[in-house]
């Protein structure tokens, strides 16, 4: 038997085949075909070009409204149609309506749609997500989503894999998110481009599911086709319990590496020596340590995003905040990721210390992160980010400054009303007691 | 034969056509905002025929069709760079904007030169400077769909639609 990675092994399995190789072309059958409001009109338009009667599984479409949502005018109301249109003309299983869903990569996990093993192909750039779960997930454009909705399959050159062995435990203040941007500081923006990105080590037993999805949600800043972390036992925990709250009980299959798997390229990070990161303007390769980039003010604050806006994240964000009021100069966006976030973060009245502190609490929606609506920034604005990107014009006006950071030195700027450490805001990390609850060492 | 448009590194689908554009999927009402971010007179200048050239990590970011669709809508002959981001290039055969991978060619274009793209010869010549570079051959694979017309045309063929 060859030796595999754990991407290969699932490939394999979804091409029919006993084992692939990096480089060769296969056919893969599809577990899930997921594509949002901006992506799925162009699918439907090339969808019903390609001659078939119908969709190959109305199981296994989800669409999600997530972008322009809720609309914000004439033209993505009508967007919006388009996509509802089509999910009534193919009785399409997985529709979820604005109110009833929110960013697909945070919602899909949570849903139980998205499983270990699987392939899940979306037709958004962060589909690469899902990998946190033990699947291979990738992001396409509309034609090539519409194409496996008329016929199941994808054609996928097979990755080569990188291996990230992130060793130590976390520092604290650091999250997910300081592990994917410190990576992609030392490979580039382009460091893994085509490739798998495998996160393995003893660091990822430390890291909760939220922080593992935000950890793969970045592979495509490194240029990657994917990112995956291997099952372990939180992994199954998670997928079980969401498959109970949800009934949605699709078996499922674990896949790993072998030992002696080949790997491109193998990358040794310290996460106990690691330091929260920030992003600089405007590549997300120019990240560096957070006490050292220049204090800068700033004028807006977003927490939100397929990246940083699960509950870890309002949690750490309201942690940091405390009893605090956020700086006079500075307007705060928080928007929760999705519907049971909202709720969750509620109940736990953590939305109301963002609104009492002085800050802009929303519905879900990616609206700020890409520029769309709710936190546009105008021109040579100053914002800090939980997002995934900070190119010139993603968030509003082509001059303005977008750096990214995780929620805890997000919350900090917020505060200080200038880019600081977390630690000049709120001496300590919330206690990591329930390690479930907050990751951070 | 065009003129050359030359870039950097790194360019991303956000500067190849914003989000706020993103209300559309119409082709020409696209391609008007086209590189917009990037070089606001690009609209203005580019003619039909004309080519980008660009360094690494072309088209990266965003999985939005719309940018090799605002890029196809402005009638440029093609794209030649040094690599490509990996869903913009699927994007781009999906959609038929013709790109080309030729790190030789693009160290050698300077903005403005006269240049032309053979794609079926998968030649790249710089004509001001008299220079001709053979571009990386696309997988045969990528190049059935290339020659079906794109991917919409691919799939019909193969579901055996008339």
């Amino acid at each position: 038997m060859t030796a595999a990675t754990i991407t290969e092994k699932i490939l394999a399995a979804h091409a029919g085949r006993d084992f692939v190789r990096p480089g060769e072309i296969v056919m893969c059958k599809v577990d899930l075909a997921m594509a949002n409001d901006v992506t799925a009109p162009s699918a439907a338009d090339a969808f019903r070009r390609m001659g078939v009667a119908t969709v190959w599984d109305r199981h296994k479409i989800a669409l999600v409204a997530s972008h322009f949502v809720p609309a914000k005018d004439i033209p993505t109301a009508k967007l919006m149609t388009r996509m509802r249109q089509f999910a009534i003309e193919y009785d399409i299983e997985h529709f979820f309506e604005v109110g009833r869903g929110g960013i697909e990569h945070i919602l899909l996990p949570e849903e139980a749609l998205t499983l270990p093993g699987q392939v899940v192909i979306g037709a958004d750039s962060h589909s690469c997500t899902y990998g946190a779960l033990g699947c291979f997930s990738t992001g396409v454009g509309s034609t090539d989503l519409a194409a496996v909705w008329a016929t199941g399959e994808i054609w996928l050159k097979v990755p080569e894999t990188m291996k990230i062995v992130y060793s130590g435990r976390p520092a604290p203040w650091v999250m997910g998110k300081d592990l994917i941007l410190s990576v992609i500081a030392r490979i580039g923006d382009d460091g893994a481009r085509y490739m798998a990105m495998e996160h393995t080590g003893e660091s990822i037993a430390h890291l909760s599911m939220d922080s593992r999805l935000t950890l793969t949600n970045m592979a495509i800043e490194a240029g990657a086709k994917s990112g995956i972390v291997e099952p372990d036992g939180r992994t199954l925990d998670y997928v079980r319990t969401r498959q109970e709250a949800t009934g949605r009980r699709r078996p499922f299959d674990v896949f790993t590496s072998d030992p002696g798997a080949d790997y491109a390229s193998v990358l040794d990070v310290d996460c106990a020596s690691m330091e929260p990161m920030i992003a600089r303007p405007s590549l997300p390769s120019r990240s560096v340590p957070v006490s050292t980039v220049e204090r800068r003010r700033v004028d807006q604050v977003f927490i939100g995003s397929c990246t940083n806006a699960r509950i870890e994240d309002l949690r750490m964000a309201a942690h940091v905040l405390g009893s605090e009021r956020i700086a006079p100069s500075v307007r705060l966006m928080v928007i929760p990721a999705t519907q049971r976030v909202w709720k969750q973060a509620n109940d736990e009245g953590l939305l109301d210390r963002f609104a009492q502190a002085g800050g802009s609490v929303s519905t879900p929606t990616c609206g700020a992160c890409l520029g769309a609506h709710m936190g546009v920034v105008g021109p040579n604005e100053v914002c800090v980010s939980t997002s995934n990107r900070n190119y010139v014009g993603r968030m509003g006006d082509p001059t303005a400054q977008v750096y990214l950071a995780n929620p805890a030195v997000a919350m900090a700027a917020a505060v200080a009303g200038e880019i600081v450490h977390p630690a000049e805001v709120r001496m300590a990390p919330p206690s990591s007691e329930d390690e479930e609850v907050l990751v951070v060492g | 034969m065009g003129s050359a448009f030359v870039y950097g590194d790194n360019v991303d689908t956000d500067v190849i056509i914003p989000a706020r554009y993103l209300t559309t999927t119409d082709e020409k009402e696209l391609a008007a905002h086209a590189l917009e971010d990037l070089d606001p007179t690009f609209v203005e200048r580019v003619r039909p025929g004309d080519v980008v050239v660009a360094g690494d990590n072309f088209g990266c970011g965003s999985s939005r069709e719309h940018a090799p669709v605002a890029l196809k809508g402005t009638g440029v002959q093609a794209v030649v760079a040094r690599s490509f981001a990996r869903i913009f290039f699927r994007n781009a055969i999906n959609t038929g904007l013709a790109i080309v991978v030729c790190p030789a060619a693009v160290d050698a274009i300077d903005d403005g030169d006269s240049v032309s793209v053979g794609l079926a010869t998968g030649i790249v010549t710089n004509h001001t400077k008299d220079r001709r570079f053979a571009a990386d051959p696309l997988p045969d694979f990528v190049m059935d769909i290339v020659r079906a017309g794109g991917l919409v045309p691919w799939v019909r063929a193969r579901v055996g639609a008339a």
